[in-house]
């Protein structure tokens, strides 16, 4: 999957009661979410953003909250993909779940500034800015992750699994690390963790 | 033999069926309890039945609590409240907690011994965390997330590095687990223990209450943490009895065990903490901050809305009364606090001070309702964020305090240590 769009720049540290203020969680609505997203952070994001943009952000993003409606807002409101210095872990979780698009790519998030044109290849995990005319490579889904990527989603992942079509995850089990692609060599270097598995990057955008 | 382990590890060895982990795998675990709440169910159970599943893994497992917009703050929070509670009386679930029954989650499923040493909980709510004080392994993950596991019983999680931190000394007498844990947040970050479990021992902790302990790891959470731990031990132990719902396995990390950092504190340097807005890292002294004006002061919460914090409050407003300039809102967490806080006259200490006592909620916490704040106020709360806008408007100030400071605060109208109030 190929994403083009344009950058809307953000610091570290954006947590998910900025992404949607907790005043507007009675709702699980998608489009409703949506009209809100970013409000505390950046009041006109709403009426800026077009589909396919891209929100770049420094580390930690998503931090604070669970809730799930703060990437939902996200990819209701048309953003095609996150790319960012570091993830919060249960915002990287739930990207992945519900099918934001998400990329760990610290100098990319760094050196973009809002208004970039920003060019995100999935498969390769390969960022460029094309206004800055250049190209980042970002880390890759470990095999885990790509298992829940290629079924569709968690979800989709859970009902193969019970039907009996969910692969080698299908027990309580476990699977080494070094023996998985990008994790545990990765996370050694990167004191900010860079995502829940140490690698990531790809495909999410299935489900 | 196997290899040496921490105390998160070998809870999750034991529930993926191995006889070791290490960090960086990645395991199925197998699930004691899984949680979700009234803002974040509906998305869970939404998805669950979009996936066209009928029943939940174990309907005395599935625990879901109304508790963050209840009672019931407009149309909006009733419709989500509604259809948590008819999916909970569809399904029969043994564990569902509505207005009346409720308190705050993380408060009422120990309190209720829901929760027990030694399981692996996974909850839609980030401060799911709050039950490593047991020796469990707890962690929040979203609604998706959720849905799977009330599908499966089972969750996919990557064995997380552990950092240890080593509290040794003896605190000041004001000083609590929440100044306990403002203090190591400011030190390590809000993303110092990204992706890592953060094991909590030493001296200061073995002789820290159950209460003491639930706000530490409630907080793991604001530095990022997957979960927040303290080894089961003798205080763990008396907590569970008479209250536990399952055996207790009471695992302690090994000597040898491998941390990804060892961080030593001396509780004895530690002063009241305040964090100010708008991260919970921005913390100082609360004595620095002499001075500032506050609007509202808040004390309850997930973090701080046990009997211990309210003993805390009252010891402070006692006698007093709340400054003219300051709303002072008084949460217990749960139905259980509430009427202990009544037998042991905390209630009526709160309400001759004049602070307002509500029904268990979490209310202001998240700026849902019970003391939103307007442009430009300024609250010291015991809650655990102070991110921006938060607790109302977007141009309104948290700053987080444990019980003592918030209610010296109440009473001085300025952010306040108790022994400014006391003396």
């Amino acid at each position: 999957m190929i994403f083009e769009g344009m950058a809307h720049k953000y610091g570290r540290d954006v947590d998910t009661d900025v992404i949607i203020p907790a005043r507007y969680l009675n709702t699980t609505d998608p489009d409703e979410l949506a009209s809100h997203c970013m409000e505390d952070i950046d009041g006109s994001f709403v009426s800026r953003v077009k589909p396919g943009d891209i929100i770049v952000a420094e580390e930690n993003f998503g931090c604070g909250s669970s809730r799930e409606q703060a990437p939902v807002a996200i990819k209701a409101a048309g953003v095609a993909c996150v790319v960012a210095a570091s993830f919060a872990r249960i915002f990287y979780r739930n990207a992945i779940n519900i099918g934001l698009p998400i990329l760990v790519c610290p100098e990319a998030a760094y050196e973009a500034e809002s208004g970039d044109l920003i060019r995100v290849d999935l498969d390769k995990g390969e960022v460029t800015n094309l206004t800055k005319q250049k190209v980042y490579q970002a880390d890759r889904f470990p095999e885990f992750m790509q298992e829940i990527v290629a079924a569709g989603g968690l979800m989709k992942h859970v009902q193969n699994k019970a039907k009996g079509t969910g692969g080698k995850q299908g027990s309580s089990g476990t699977q080494k690390a070094g023996g998985t692609e990008g994790s545990g060599a990765d996370m050694a270097g990167a004191p900010d963790g860079a995502g829940e598995t140490g690698g990531a990057g790809g495909a999410a955008g299935k489900a | 033999m196997t290899r040496p382990m921490t105390v998160t590890e070998k809870i999750l060895a034991r529930a993926s069926g191995q006889d070791e982990v290490r960090p960086g795998d990645f395991i199925n675990a197998r699930l004691d309890l899984a949680l979700a709440n009234d803002i974040t169910a509906p998305l869970a159970i939404r998805e669950f039945e979009a996936a066209g599943l009928t029943d939940v893994w174990d309907p005395e497992r599935v625990v879901m609590v109304c508790d963050h917009f209840v009672p019931n703050k407009d149309i909006k929070s009733a419709e989500q409240s509604k259809l948590v509670r008819d999916f909970a009386r569809r399904q029969g679930l043994a564990n569902f907690f509505d207005v009346g029954r409720m308190g705050i989650e993380h408060v009422i499923l120990p309190e209720k011994g829901l929760v027990v040493p030694g399981d692996v909980v996974i909850g839609a709510d980030s401060h799911t965390c709050t039950y490593g004080a047991l020796g469990a392994f707890a962690t929040g993950v979203g609604s998706t997330d959720l849905a799977a596991g009330m599908a499966t019983g089972e969750v996919w999680l990557r064995v997380p590095e552990t950092i240890r931190f080593n509290y040794e000394g003896e605190p000041d007498h004001y000083v609590t687990g929440k100044d306990f844990i403002l203090y190591t947040i400011g030190m390590i970050g809000v993303d110092g223990a990204l992706y890592s479990a953060m094991e909590f021992g030493g001296e200061a902790i073995r002789n820290l209450s159950m209460d003491g302990r639930f706000t530490m790891c409630n907080m793991a959470i604001e530095a990022g943490a997957k979960n927040g731990i303290v080894e089961p031990d003798a205080v763990t132990g008396e907590y569970c009895r008479g209250r536990a719902r399952r055996e207790p396995v009471m695992a302690r990390s090994d000597e040898e065990a491998e941390y990804a950092r060892v961080v030593d504190i001396d509780v004895a340097a530690i002063e009241p903490q305040v964090a100010r807005p708008h991260l919970p890292s921005n913390t100082v002294a609360a004595a620095e901050l002499a001075g500032l004006k506050i609007d509202q002061v808040v004390i309850g919460s997930c973090t701080n809305g046990r009997i211990e914090d309210l003993r805390m409050a009252a010891a402070v407003l006692k006698g007093r009364r709340a400054h003219p300039d300051v709303r002072t809102i008084v949460i217990p967490g749960s139905q259980q606090v509430y009427r202990q806080a009544m037998k042991e006259g905390l209630i009526d200490i709160f309400i001759e001070a004049e602070a307002a006592v509500s029904t268990p909620t979490c209310g202001p916490c998240l700026g849902g309702h019970m003391g939103i704040l307007a442009a430009g106020e300024r609250a010291v709360s015991t809650t655990n964020r102070n991110f921006v806008g938060r607790m109302g408007h977007v141009d309104s100030e948290v700053y987080l305090a444990g019980p003592y400071v918030a209610a010296a605060t109440a009473v001085a109208g300025t952010v306040a240590v108790p022994e400014e109030v006391l003396a």
